[in-house]
């Protein structure tokens, strides 16, 4: 390679920085490797006292630091610097992202809550004076005034903590559906309404504690719910952030620059160090390398590549460093291609309708209904006054207020996912629990999902210790994919006088002479001499035999059993690889997968999975690579490991991470055992129904009788959503 | 009884005061990072604020 490094290139994250009002510039990280809040003071404490630096602040909750600098004085390349020197790997990332829409939604959801709350207390000590005061001696006069004060609080609070729910029906019944957020609103309104005018009457009942209690209830589930879903999205978007998108561009006269990928266009000439990724589709220009195609085809064996061949975005590098020349941005790249494969296959989905909503379509009507039969059956049957009918009508619509309904859900979701989040599984939307639950099919991927996706050690039976102990020492010098699971294998510190040439290998000058690991050639073996394929290191040096390392894409260590797991709940489990037949086979048997099909093309995964969905089956795909990607968009649900291509990890419902499996099986049992109380907090909501409605039928509800059914119902639906917390699923 | 016509609303009041604190300090950012700036009051040194960093570095130089 003749390319000289030069420190003095603009900085590559250009794009993310911002300019302040006065001259200064600010930018978002997303940091790696804060655990703990002695974390977070050691960063800010190394940067803030840094001339130049105006402001260091770690957010200990969303792992982001903000910095802001005088460009004056210091630049952002070497305060990040000072930080990955410390073992925190930092990356810019766009500030204004999709988490800030969630985030100000939580904040719009806490402050409704803050005023609910205020308001529900209020008036629930003047209602509970109130009732005290009709059992004992109190006026009518000081009883209007307290209803007048409770009708000043209540109306103002109503309007402004009713707004998200009053919104989100709009919505719906603009739409010509309705949700849950209907019936709530629709009781809100009447109630406040009708206890208004009740007031004006000068009546002994008014009912604003029962709204305010309502709203209350529900926006402590809405807001748990929201901020969780924040907390999962911004951490699944810093785990794409901390991939670095940053390409090392060689300029016309030679020297590397580093830019962000977004600024790479077409002819640009691109180096790849060994052990990265492609950025950019293109033709090698320069070197020769074997390439890791597997997050693209699937495909677990490296091609060799050399001058002229075509390298895509999102395969590795293995062997050598290499010089890219880009070749397509825009519609032709295989990453357009499969972005409109997605596309397609997620209209054929279809919107997925929840739980809750289809349970409000049934409810709605109910409460009409019996609304109305209440009307009817005391003015017509019972012949009682239309104002006595009336307020029986608004009693039965209050007392089947779906308080308890609107959190039979939420109050376990947050439980669930909060559950998931701590065991590192990121559930990314909302109804993502609901689908996975129904799944009866668990389609795999094979590399990188159902294997780990890199190179470790195959067997060394016929090696020898010695041997064995100087090359992993040897390898321990090298960032080599092959040289790194060499060093990893055994543990071995680096071994000093050790020297890389890049693309062949390493060698080592001992008391003994000269060793060498690395490439066939560079250890003086003829290439295609070895026993076995796939990738290999070979070690020789005086007076030993050559050895020869194998490398594989193992299996991760708990697959059998997550498939076993979920074979015994009654799951079919198959697997769609882009890689060849052979080795899927080979594969299927070691994980005991029955069914499975190899050399599948993006859409011929897409086809499968329809077919099955057309079968009637609830499908569940997991998979990380780019040709993955189109498939989970047409899954019912879609998991993807945390090392999964960024398109992937975009379009799953749900991110995982480490090195194992068992988190699928995980998700899936935490999302039958929160359905299962999800059907119980129902059954509950609707057997208080039961009591409620013909108490309020008989004329019986007093506000004091119906402050204490709702209560109970939201309190019974919350205590049974927090056996989600126990520690085993059934 | 004619006392609760002054003793309600000054309580309602009172109660507002706060609610207005919490809204204030909600659309202050607050909120935003609960576990970072809980551990931030534990520094041994008092925390500066940037202002006031700047003008002790610029002191500095100047000795």
């Amino acid at each position: 390679m003749t390319i000289a490094l030069d420190g003095s290139s603009p900085s590559p994250w250009a794009s993310f920085v911002r300019r302040l009002a006065d001259g200064n510039q600010a930018v978002t990280c997303a940091v790696e490797g804060i655990h703990c809040a002695a974390c977070v003071q050691s960063i800010e404490r190394t940067l803030e006292p840094i001339d130049g630096v105006i402001r260091a602040r770690v957010n200990a909750s969303t792992h982001r630091l903000h910095l802001s600098w005088r460009p004056s004085e210091t630049e952002l390349a070497p305060l990040l610097e000072q930080v990955e020197r410390m073992g925190y790997r930092t990356v810019p990332c766009d500030s204004a992202d999709v988490t800030a829409a969630n985030k100000s939604y939580s904040r719009t959801l806490l402050q409704a809550l803050a005023i609910a709350g205020f308001g529900a207390m209020n008036v629930m000590v003047l209602s509970v004076a109130v009732w005290a005061g009709l059992a004992e001696d109190m006026g009518p006069s000081t009883r209007n005034f307290l209803h007048w004060i409770a009708a000043l609080i209540a109306v103002p609070t109503v309007s402004i903590a009713g707004y998200p729910f009053f919104r989100s029906a709009w919505t719906a019944l603009a739409g010509r559906s309705t949700n849950m957020d209907v019936p709530i609103s629709l009781a809100v309104i009447v109630t406040t309404i009708a206890s208004l005018l009740e007031t004006i009457r000068g009546a002994e009942y008014v009912y604003f504690d029962a709204a305010l209690a309502l709203l209350f209830f529900l926006l402590i589930g809405r807001y748990l719910d929201s901020s969780l879903r924040g907390k999962a999205l911004s951490a699944s978007q810093n785990l794409l952030a901390l991939r670095g998108k940053v390409a090392r561009l060689v300029t016309a006269d030679g020297r590397i620059e580093d830019i962000a990928v977004d600024m790479i266009k077409v002819g640009d000439r691109v180096h790849v160090a060994p052990g990265q990724h492609f950025q950019v589709d293109g033709n090698i220009v320069e070197g020769r390398t074997s390439v890791d195609l597997s997050l693209i085809t699937g495909e677990a064996a490296p091609l060799l590549a050399g001058p002229g061949e075509a390298v895509y975005a999102g395969s590795s590098n293995l062997d050598a460093a290499v010089v890219v020349e880009a070749s397509s941005v825009g519609a032709d790249t295989l990453l357009a291609e499969i972005s409109a494969l997605m596309e397609n296959a997620e209209q054929h989905r279809g919107r997925y309708v929840s739980l809750a909503d289809r349970m409000a379509r049934l409810y709605t009507p109910f409460v009409f209904g019996f609304s109305i039969a209440g009307f009817v059956l005391w003015f017509a049957v019972l012949g009682a006054g239309w104002h006595e009918a009336l307020m029986i009508a608004v009693a039965v619509l209050i007392v089947t207020c779906p308080c308890a309904l609107g959190l039979a859900v939420p109050a376990v979701q947050v439980g669930a996912v909060a559950r998931l989040f701590r065991q590192g599984i990121l559930v990314k939307s909302g109804d993502a629990l609901e689908r996975l639950q129904a799944v009866n099919t668990f389609i795999f991927d094979k590399t990188g999902t159902l294997t780990l996706g890199r190179p470790t050690l195959a067997s060394t039976r016929d090696i020898p210790e010695t041997v064995m102990a100087v090359a992993a020492g040897m390898a321990a010098n090298s960032a080599h994919p092959l040289a790194q699971a060499l060093a990893n294998a055994t543990g071995a510190a680096p071994l000093p006088d050790t020297t890389e040439v890049p693309g062949d290998g390493l060698f080592h000058r001992g008391t003994a002479g000269e060793f060498r690991l690395g490439r066939a050639e560079f250890v003086g073996i003829p290439a295609g001499n070895g026993p076995g394929t796939g990738p290999e290191l070979w070690f020789g040096g005086p007076n030993i035999e050559p050895a020869r390392f194998g490398f594989e894409d193992r299996v991760k260590l708990d697959a059998r059993q997550c498939i076993a797991d979920l074979v015994q709940r009654g799951c079919r489990v198959e697997i769609l690889s882009g890689d060849r037949k052979a080795v899927v086979a080979d594969m299927a048997a070691q994980v005991s997968i029955e069914t499975w099909h190899g050399e599948y093309r993006p859409a011929n995964k897409v086809e499968r999975l329809q077919l099955l969905r057309k079968e009637g089956q609830h499908v569940a795909m997991v998979g990380d690579g780019l040709n993955d990607a189109p498939a989970l968009a047409a899954a019912d649900i879609s998991l993807s490991p945390s090392t999964a291509s960024d398109i992937s990890q975009t379009a799953a419902d749900i991110v995982f991470q480490g090195d194992l499996l068992a988190p699928v099986a995980e998700a899936h049992a935490v999302a039958r055992k929160s359905m299962k109380l999800v059907r119980e907090n129902i059954g509950l909501a609707l057997g208080y129904n039961l009591v409620a409605v013909p108490i309020a039928l008989s004329g019986a509800l007093t506000p004091f009788i119906a402050a204490i059914l709702m209560s109970a119902s939201s309190i019974v639906v919350t205590l049974n959503a927090l056996r989600m917390r126990a520690k085993r699923p059934a | 009884m004619t006392s609760l016509y002054y003793l309600i609303p000054i309580a309602l009041l009172l109660g507002i005061v706060g609610l207005g604190a919490f809204v204030w300090s909600l659309r202050t950012g607050q909120y935003e990072d609960l576990e970072g700036e809980a551990q931030r009051a534990l520094r041994d040194e008092a925390p500066l604020s940037p202002e006031e960093a700047r003008r002790g570095r610029l002191a500095q130089k100047d000795e």
